[in-house]
C-alpha cells in the first residue's frame, strides 16, 4: 500500500485486465452452449447464422472492454474514489467511517486466474459497491488499508491478526448434509427408482421422468451447499468474526458484531443424536424504505455443521448469555402443541432472551433485548381457553423474532411489562456505551 | 400491565363503525344485484342466494361490530400501545425510539367517511402496529406527536 500520497495528485488504478473476460464468461458461455446446441440441431446450418452469433459474442466483450477501460479507483486513505460509466459518468466516493464491511469474493473461473472481487457494504446505501476484479493480493492490501482507515489507523497498517476458532472438517460437512430431508428425499427417490424399474421398466422411465427436474433442484440444492460451506473457517478479529468458506469459488466474509439482531442454532432431528447444530446470525440489512415491511435482513451462516460445544463458545463471540435458563411452558400447553411442546423454552435475564421452539428441528434464538424493537401479545381462541399467551420479541428483518410461546397469562402480561422495560434499559446502556466511544 | 388496564385507552372514531356497516353493506348489496341478475334465468336459486346474502351480511356486522370496539391505542411515556382482534387478541408495544417513520393513509372509504389510518413502521416487519379510523385531526396529532417523540427518543439498529 503505497497510496498516500502528497495531496492533489490522484493516483487512479484499474481493475484488472482480465476482468472483462471472467465477467463476461459466464453468459458468453450460456451462449456458446445455446449457439452450439442450435447448430447441431440444424446439421449444415447456414454460414450467415454463425457469423450473426460470432457478432454478438463480439459486442459483448467489446462492451466488457470498454466498460473496463472507463473504469478506474482511487483510495486517497480516507475516501474510496470509483468512477465508470462512458456515457453516463457514475463516480462515487465512499467515505471509509461509513464503511460496513468489506468481503472477498472469488468466483471458480476469478479464483483460477488469481482474481477476487472486494463487495463494500456502505452504511446508507441500497446495495453493495463492487470492484470486480483485482488481483488477490490487491484486493487483500486494498481491503486491509480501507479497514485500518476505518479504525482510525494509518492505511499502511497491515491486517490485524485473527484468532482461527475452528474449521470444519469436509467429512462432517458431508455427513450433516447426508443427514437432512433432502437427502433422505432424493435417496427415497432413488430407490423407489430402481424398484420401478426393476419390476417394469415402462413405468421406472415415468417415474424418473416424473421426478427429473425436482430431483435436478434437490441435488443442485446439495451441492450448493457442499460447494459453498466446504473448508468452513471461522475465526475472530478485532472488527468481527472472519469467515472463509468455499470448494470451487471461495468467499472471504466478515460479520459485523455490532449489526447482529439475533442468533440462532438449529438442530435438525437427524443431527440431535450426535450433537450437532448449525448457527446462524441476523444481521441488519441495509435500510431502505419500503412501504409495509421492516428493514431487510441478512441471514448468515457462523458454523454450518459443529458440536453444541464449539457453537456455544462461537455464540458466546457474538451475544452475552450469563446463563439464561429457560422454563418450560405450562403443562396443558401440550394440548395445543402435542409435536412441539417437547421443544418449547423460554427465559430472558436484563441483556439476552432466549427462546426454543420447533417440532422436528430444535430453533432456539437469542435476542439481545438491546436490538429489540417492538414486544408483542397474541393471544388465540385455543391459548385463551388453556390461559396461554405468546410473547413476541421482534428484531429489524422480515421474519426474525424470539418467541415465548404458550406462557400462562399471567406470566406473559407481567413479560410484556417486564421485557418493556428491560429493553429500554439496554438500549440507552447501548447509546451510553456508542457516545463514549465515538 | 395494572397501569395499562386502568389508563384511559383511545378508540377509534365511532364513524369507524359507521364505515364497517356501510362496507358489509356494500358487499351485501352486490350480491343480491347478481342473485337479482341471475334471477331472470333461474329464479329460486336467486331468492336462496339472496337470502344467505343478507344473513351473512347480518351476521358479519355481529363480529365486525365486536372488532371495531377491540381496537385501541395508549401512548405512554415511553411506547404506544396498541391492541386489537376478538378472536385472536394481539397487543404491540413500540417504543417510541423505535419508530422509523409515521405514515397516515387513507383510502376509498375513509375519504369518503373523512377517516385516516395512522401506520407506525419500525424496522421489524412484524411490530405492524396500525390505527384504522381515526378523525383527521386525531390522525394529524397522533403524527406529529409521534414524529416528535421518535425523533427525541431514536436509537439506532
Amino acid at each position: 500500500m503505497t497510496t498516500p500520497t502528497s495531496p492533489g495528485v490522484r493516483t487512479w488504478e484499474r481493475l484488472h485486465p482480465l476482468s472483462p473476460i471472467v465477467r463476461g464468461t459466464r453468459s458468453a458461455l450460456a451462449f456458446v452452449a445455446v449457439v452450439a446446441i442450435s447448430q447441431v440441431r440444424s446439421e449444415n446450418g447456414s454460414s450467415s447464422r454463425v457469423n450473426v452469433d460470432l457478432a454478438i459474442i463480439g459486442v459483448v466483450l467489446v462492451l466488457g472492454v470498454i466498460q473496463w477501460l472507463v473504469t478506474r479507483w482511487w483510495f486517497d486513505g480516507a475516501t474510496l474514489h470509483v468512477e465508470t460509466g462512458l456515457v453516463r459518468r457514475d463516480s462515487k466516493t465512499i467515505p471509509v467511517a461509513r464503511i460496513q464491511s468489506i468481503d472477498l469474493v472469488q468466483p471458480f473461473l476469478a479464483k483460477l486466474l488469481g482474481l477476487a472481487e472486494l463487495r463494500i457494504r456502505v452504511a446508507g446505501s441500497g446495495k453493495d459497491e463492487r470492484l470486480a476484479y483485482l488481483h488477490v493480493d490487491r484486493a487483500t492490501r486494498l481491503r486491509a488499508a480501507l479497514l485500518a482507515s476505518h479504525h482510525g489507523l494509518d492505511p499502511a497498517t497491515p491486517e490485524p491478526g485473527e484468532l482461527a476458532l475452528a474449521v470444519v472438517p469436509a467429512s462432517r460437512l458431508a455427513i450433516s448434509i447426508a443427514l437432512t430431508g433432502s437427502t433422505v428425499v432424493l435417496v427415497a427417490f432413488l430407490v423407489a427408482f430402481a424398484a420401478t424399474t426393476a419390476v417394469s421398466p415402462k413405468e421406472g422411465a415415468a417415474v424418473g421422468a416424473f421426478g427429473f427436474v425436482y430431483l435436478l433442484g434437490l441435488v443442485t440444492g446439495i451441492w450448493r451447499r457442499f460447494n459453498t460451506q466446504y473448508g468452513f473457517t471461522v475465526a475472530t478479529a478485532p472488527d468481527g468474526i472472519r469467515v472463509r468458506r468455499g470448494l470451487l469459488g471461495s468467499v472471504s466474509e466478515t460479520i459485523p458484531i455490532r449489526r447482529v439482531q439475533a442468533l440462532r442454532t438449529i438442530e435438525p432431528i437427524a443431527w440431535q443424536p450426535l450433537h450437532w447444530c448449525r448457527l446462524d446470525v441476523d444481521l441488519a440489512g441495509i435500510m431502505k424504505r419500503e412501504r409495509g415491511s421492516g428493514s431487510p435482513s441478512v441471514t448468515k451462516t457462523l458454523l454450518p455443521v459443529g458440536t453444541t460445544e464449539l457453537a456455544s463458545s462461537i455464540r458466546s463471540m457474538v451475544v452475552v448469555d450469563r446463563g439464561v435458563v429457560p422454563t418450560a411452558p405450562p403443562r396443558r400447553t401440550m394440548l395445543k402443541a402435542p409435536l412441539s411442546y417437547h421443544n418449547l423454552a423460554a427465559g430472558h435475564d436484563d441483556v439476552v432472551a432466549v427462546a426454543t421452539t420447533g417440532r422436528l428441528r430444535r430453533v432456539t434464538s437469542w435476542v439481545p433485548l438491546e436490538k429489540v424493537q417492538s414486544v408483542r401479545r397474541v393471544q388465540g381462541p385455543l391459548q385463551r381457553a388453556l390461559g396461554v399467551a405468546t410473547i413476541h420479541l421482534d428484531v429489524a428483518g422480515r421474519r426474525v423474532d424470539a418467541s415465548f410461546k404458550d406462557r400462562d397469562v399471567q406470566e406473559a402480561d407481567r413479560l410484556v411489562e417486564d421485557l418493556t422495560v428491560l429493553c429500554r434499559a439496554a438500549r440507552s446502556r447501548g447509546a451510553g456505551a456508542q457516545a463514549t466511544v465515538s | 400491565m395494572t397501569d395499562a388496564a386502568s389508563a384511559p385507552w383511545l378508540a377509534p372514531s365511532p364513524r369507524l363503525w359507521r364505515m364497517r356497516q356501510a362496507e358489509v353493506g356494500i358487499l351485501a348489496l352486490l350480491a343480491i344485484v347478481v342473485a337479482l341478475v341471475v334471477a331472470v334465468s333461474a329464479a329460486p336459486a336467486a331468492i336462496v342466494v339472496g337470502i344467505v346474502a343478507v344473513v351473512l351480511a347480518a351476521g358479519s356486522l355481529y363480529f365486525v361490530r365486536r372488532r371495531v370496539r377491540a381496537w385501541g391505542y395508549l401512548e405512554r411515556e415511553e411506547d404506544l400501545l396498541v391492541r386489537r382482534g376478538v378472536l385472536v387478541t394481539r397487543l404491540s408495544v413500540v417504543p417510541y425510539g423505535r419508530m422509523q417513520l409515521v405514515e397516515v393513509t387513507a383510502g376509498l372509504m375513509e375519504r369518503a367517511f373523512g377517516l385516516s389510518t395512522v401506520k407506525l413502521h419500525t424496522a421489524a416487519a412484524h411490530s405492524d402496529a396500525r390505527i384504522p379510523g381515526l378523525e383527521p385531526d386525531e390522525a394529524a396529532r397522533l403524527r406529529d406527536r409521534l414524529a416528535a417523540l421518535g425523533e427525541a427518543k431514536a436509537a439506532g439498529l
